[in-house]
């Protein structure tokens, strides 16, 4: 039986919602967990995850881990990490980037990306998509500690479970020296009132073929559905679309209730990151476009036209 | 600036010929090698780092290349040097000696006998789709790092201003060299990365390409070959990968003849709406 150390993430003093994940992944796994909130404010934040069912809530609340920068933030989470099996993130930026630094400090197997989780003659086994979901790996790791992060599109976010579990002050761990070599310069926020692509119960996505007129055609459907907006990568190449909204292998990797794909042709590393979405619909001029092969409901048109009649018949259809 | 380089060649996504499950293993006959397209990104940086922006055909700087394989990826390293990379290093090795914290730990060492100021590398290789190998190194070595780079200005060689780009937007860090920076899509966009050319200067999008002569040239230029278990001594790994299987497949969908149609399926049949 395990015990996990799950490693919450902070932005603008409270707990990321991404954290909700790695949760999932630990209760998932069974045995007990914990929560480390590490960060400016971590104190404040730390309630929002005392009910869901962790044996404790540790706390580092230092104006040192402001920033969530990697060389700041493994080494107290490495010495949190003692007496625990696994320390799980989720695989966001943030977990990609500081979860190896932790590994390598504590002498420990990393496995990223994990879309599954059992316990197997006593032993955790991991299932991970490799090749851009083309294949899925089973794994495990050979060292006495490990180290994963958890797929936000295959661990849905956890709910409150009830209970309180005590908070635990930790303390700041030695400094990295190679922390002194990194300066935050600032984080540029994507502005949107959208919700996020990671949260989003419906996505609207569209590719290169909605050229300038990417916001036009889409920002009436997402506003009418309360959708995220995400894009193709050819679509952000162009620059029809930021790069924060790029789905893909190399992009967001999403799971959405609804998906719509419009003006996608499919190129197997968007599919990889929207394959898991529960619905998907397609909207393409070309019959042949691979999208159709995993759309649920597919509708060769002109988007130009399609889409806003979309727009009109949800109107009369919900009222 | 001397800037190292760790390039994997891995099967070519956009081969028909696509990765096969054969029994629980992955089976890789008959698939095409090619360059880590995030690797080659990297080259490409690197590349660009180290121009005279004065004589674009000079180098300021050194950019060594590095792959971990048989004998074949020698094809790989060949390539880089054909664009512009100055030297070639293969480290002896089969794939199943090889694991994301090997491959760091034998860098580790490759630095110390090299030592570059930057490291230069793909965020991730699309065939394991690990993104660790260049935290591992930065950690081992005791560097800063600078993950999913989509921008790089380089005001002087002492330092990077980086635009890592993140969920939600973008990070902006600046790392004291030397320092380990990976890189993501963008960084190859004609203004992504500003070194020694004037200010307005524009790359031409993507990666260049190999002149025949460069090619031929390449042949003459330096590749050595190192032991894994002279970088590595141990060679413990530390995942074991046990079996492969193909994603269940998805159910095939229907195509509806018009929007109406469309939103009468999403309502009553999926109840998505």
């Amino acid at each position: 039986m395990a015990n996990i150390l799950v490693v919450a993430e902070m932005h603008d003093g409270k707990v990321r919602k991404s954290t909700h994940s790695a949760i999932t992944f630990a209760k998932n796994a069974g045995g007990t967990f914990s929560i480390l909130v590490l960060g400016q404010g971590a104190k404040a934040a730390a309630a929002e995850v005392t009910g869901y069912g962790a044996q404790k809530v540790l706390v580092c609340d230092d104006a040192y881990l402001a920033a969530p920068t990697a060389e700041t933030h493994a080494p107290t989470i490495a010495a949190a990490a003692k007496g625990f099996d696994v320390v799980a993130f989720t695989a966001s930026s943030f977990g990609k980037d500081v979860a190896p630094r932790v590994a390598a400090k504590l002498g420990a197997g990393y496995a990223p990306d994990i879309s599954g989780v059992k316990e197997e003659g006593g032993k955790l086994v991991y299932r991970r998509p490799v090749f851009a979901g083309n294949a899925f790996a089973t794994c495990s790791i050979n060292t006495p500690v490990q180290v994963v992060s958890a797929r936000q599109s295959e661990f849905a976010p956890a709910e409150p479970s009830g209970g309180s579990s005590p908070l635990e002050d930790v303390a700041l761990a030695a400094k990295d020296p190679a922390a002194e070599r990194v300066k935050f310069l600032g984080l540029n926020a994507a502005q949107s009132a959208r919700p996020d692509l990671g949260e989003a119960k419906v996505i609207v996505s569209g590719g290169r073929a909605l050229k300038e007129k990417f916001a036009e055609v889409l920002d009436p459907l997402a506003n009418m559905l309360g959708a995220a907006v995400g894009a193709s990568r050819a679509a952000c190449d162009a620059g029809y679309a930021p790069a924060e909204l790029q789905v893909g292998q190399t992009g967001r990797v999403v799971a959405p209730k609804l998906y719509f794909a419009i003006g996608i042709s499919g190129a197997i590393q968007h599919l990889a990151g929207m394959k898991g979405s529960k619905t998907i619909v397609a909207i393409n001029k070309d019959p042949d476009a691979p999208i159709f092969q995993v759309a649920d409901y597919g509708l060769v048109a002109d988007l130009f036209t399609a889409v806003p009649e979309l727009v009109t018949e949800l109107k009369k259809a919900t009222g | 600036m001397k800037i190292l380089v760790p390039l994997k060649r891995v099967a070519d996504p956009d081969n028909a010929n696509k990765v096969k499950v054969n029994g629980g293993k992955l089976e890789t006959t008959g698939l095409e090698w090619k360059p880590n397209p995030f690797d080659e990104y990297a080259v490409e940086t690197a590349l660009r780092l180290t121009e005279n922006g004065a004589n674009p055909k000079a180098r300021l700087g050194e950019v060594v290349v590095v792959s971990f394989g048989p004998k074949e990826v020698e094809t790989t390293l060949r390539g880089a040097l054909a664009t512009g990379a100055d030297k070639a290093i293969r480290v002896d090795a089969t794939d199943e000696q090889l694991d994301g914290d090997v491959v760091a730990r034998a860098l580790k060492s490759l630095v110390e006998k090299e030592k570059p100021d930057l490291v230069l590398l793909g965020k991730q290789a699309v065939d394991g789709d690990s993104n660790q190998v260049g935290q591992l190194l930065a950690e081992y070595l005791g560097w800063p790092q600078a993950t999913f780079a989509g921008s790089i200005k380089s005001e002087d060689d002492t330092k990077l201003v980086v635009g890592r780009e993140v969920d939600g937007g973008t990070i902006n860090l600046e790392v004291t060299l030397p320092a380990v920076v990976s890189v993501d899509l963008r960084i190859v966009a004609p203004t992504s990365v500003s070194s020694k050319h004037a200010p307005a200067h524009k790359y031409a999008e993507g990666v260049r390409f190999a002149a025949l002569m460069a090619i031929m040239a390449a042949k003459k230029k330096p590749l050595t070959e190192v032991k894994l278990a002279d970088l590595a001594s141990d060679a413990a790994l530390k995942i074991t990968y046990s079996s492969f299987e193909l994603p269940p497949a998805r159910k095939a969908g229907i195509k509806v003849k018009s929007v109406p149609e469309l939103v009468e399926k999403l309502k009553s049949e999926a109840k998505v709406l």
